[in-house]
């Protein structure tokens, strides 16, 4: 019997940390120190590869974009949260309209950005 | 006769250490969503062309970007830290009348981290 | 020259202030007296109207919990050693109403208590009768839920819990660990029940996992994890009662 919506919210904010912790420290260090600093093989995140990568395999995109867009749920479940517990309970509602109507835009910014390629 | 209703304030979190603690943790999610944000401005700028794509490329190489890089790096290191350490306590198993040790269960998804994070580094970079 | 400590106590006396105040006492320091022992020669040798709960002394009636230094704990169970020789502050457990120095209203608690239904619940025509026997259980049931059983509710898991100090509303740690002692009871079915108290947005919703109830914990229940649990298992009921609506109905 479904008491409450939240399950969808903490299902969503489940992935979206566990795609976080899993997959984010690496691609950090890719992208702020060994991509900058030139420690890895020649320019690998050049645009004809990354480019060819993304558009010729719709599992490049879908992948891409589920990393993009899980983690934002992730963040915005622990943020509604988070104002919550530092007294903001009597704005819950619209708290809770903009994290998670923060999440829902990214998703289709990133659907569209995704389909434009 | 009244009872006394002590007020709380907004600054509970700051009194001890544990609470401090729990939340840094749940700030990690901001810098969580930064780098989701960086990652769709890559995306988009993959298509507006290779110019704005190489501009953005040559951008990453400059103080404030590899000083964002670390700051979120120290930040979700720290979530990852604390999902994993949690896992144990979502996933209870048992055999028979056992418990399978929560280092076990924590660890496996250390295990995991490192399997993903080598898979990713080489599909990013070399293949 | 008989070695001394202060213990500087939460006083609450409504019936002559309507704030707190705090008083400070030197007691004696005895390497194998706790925060209780001094407390009670307070009480004994200094001022008969300090008020406070307290009973077997040994950490399993649950009774004596307090704030001490900003840390939900059991008073018979922290030694006065540990803190010598700094002030020990002394305060009645939070997120309660108090009723008089160190004594909190607990009402609250035991009507979350009351509403979980902390009995078997058998559903119609399951009952066993007394000619039929005892429910069968094996060793390896029985520590599917034995941890949560194990609860001498102190309450000292909701003085930790932030959430509740904001929102009383919150059903709460031990309410909760005791729902799932419980729905993991391999003789009990009264999970859906429970899950009016458990799932609603009052319930474990309200929880975000800050994981102090388990730390403050005396007898290592882990409601935490208690209520993590119920998040997976009710999250798992929402999908199947949303992609499977046509599924059997209670």
């Amino acid at each position: 019997m479904a008491k409450s919506n939240e399950p969808i919210w903490w299902s969503l904010f489940s992935a979206g940390g566990m795609v976080a912790a899993m997959i984010f420290p690496i691609l950090i260090i890719i992208t702020g120190i060994l991509v900058p600093f030139g420690l890895a093989s020649d320019d690998p995140l050049n645009f004809e590869r990354i480019h060819t990568a993304v558009t010729q395999n719709n599992y490049v995109k879908l992948i891409f974009f589920i990393v993009i867009t899980l983690p934002l749920f992730h963040w915005a479940h622990r943020f509604r949260f988070t104002l919550v517990d530092v007294g903001l309970k009597s704005m819950s509602t619209l708290i809770s309209i903009l994290c998670y109507g923060g999440a829902i835009a990214g998703t289709i910014a990133s659907a569209i950005v995704f389909w434009n390629i | 006769m009244s009872t006394y209703h002590r007020p709380v304030s907004n600054t509970w979190w700051l009194k001890r250490k544990t609470y401090i603690l729990f939340m840094i943790r749940e700030l990690t999610s901001v810098f969580v969503a930064g780098y989701c944000i960086f990652l769709l401005v890559l995306v988009y700028k993959l298509t507006q062309g290779a110019d704005a794509y190489g501009d953005f490329m040559a951008a990453l190489k400059s103080p404030i970007s590899v000083a964002l890089h670390l700051i979120t790096l120290i930040f979700v290191l720290y979530h990852t830290i604390t999902w994993f350490n949690l896992t144990p306590k979502i996933l209870v198993l048992y055999r028979g009348e056992e418990r399978i040790p929560q280092g076990l269960v924590a660890g496996t998804f250390y295990v995991g981290w490192v399997v993903v994070s080598v898979i990713v580094a080489w599909l990013v970079l070399g293949a | 020259m008989a070695e001394t400590m202060q213990l500087e106590i939460f006083r609450y006396r409504p019936e002559k202030e309507s704030e707190p105040t705090f008083q400070t006492f030197e007691v004696p320091f005895r390497e194998d007296w706790v925060v209780l022992d001094a407390i009670n020669h307070i009480k004994d040798e200094i001022d008969g109207t300090l008020s406070y709960r307290w009973s077997c002394q040994m950490g399993v009636c649950g009774s004596c919990g307090m704030m001490i230094n900003n840390v939900p704990k059991l008073s018979c169970a922290v030694f006065l050693k540990d803190y010598y020789p700094d002030k020990i502050r002394i305060e009645p457990l939070t997120g309660f109403p108090v009723e008089r120095d160190l004594i909190f209203e607990m009402d609250d608690f035991m009507t979350k208590l009351t509403d979980i239904q902390p009995y078997i619940i058998r559903k119609e025509g399951e009952e066993r009768s007394l000619e039929e026997g005892e429910y069968i259980q094996s060793p390896a049931e029985l520590a599917h839920f034995k941890q949560y059983s194990m609860c001498i509710n102190c309450m000292l898991c909701y003085a930790a819990c932030p959430v509740y100090a904001l929102d009383s509303t919150f059903a709460g740690p031990a309410a909760i660990a005791l729902g799932q002692r419980y729905n993991m009871d391999s003789r009990d079915q009264g999970r859906d029940a429970r899950q009016e108290v458990i799932a609603s947005h009052d319930g474990i919703w309200e929880c975000t996992f800050v994981g102090e109830c388990s730390a403050v914990c005396p007898k290592h229940v882990d409601p935490a994890a208690a209520i993590q649990r119920a998040k997976v298992s009710s999250t798992v009921d929402w999908f199947k009662d949303v992609l499977i609506p046509w599924g059997k109905k209670k």
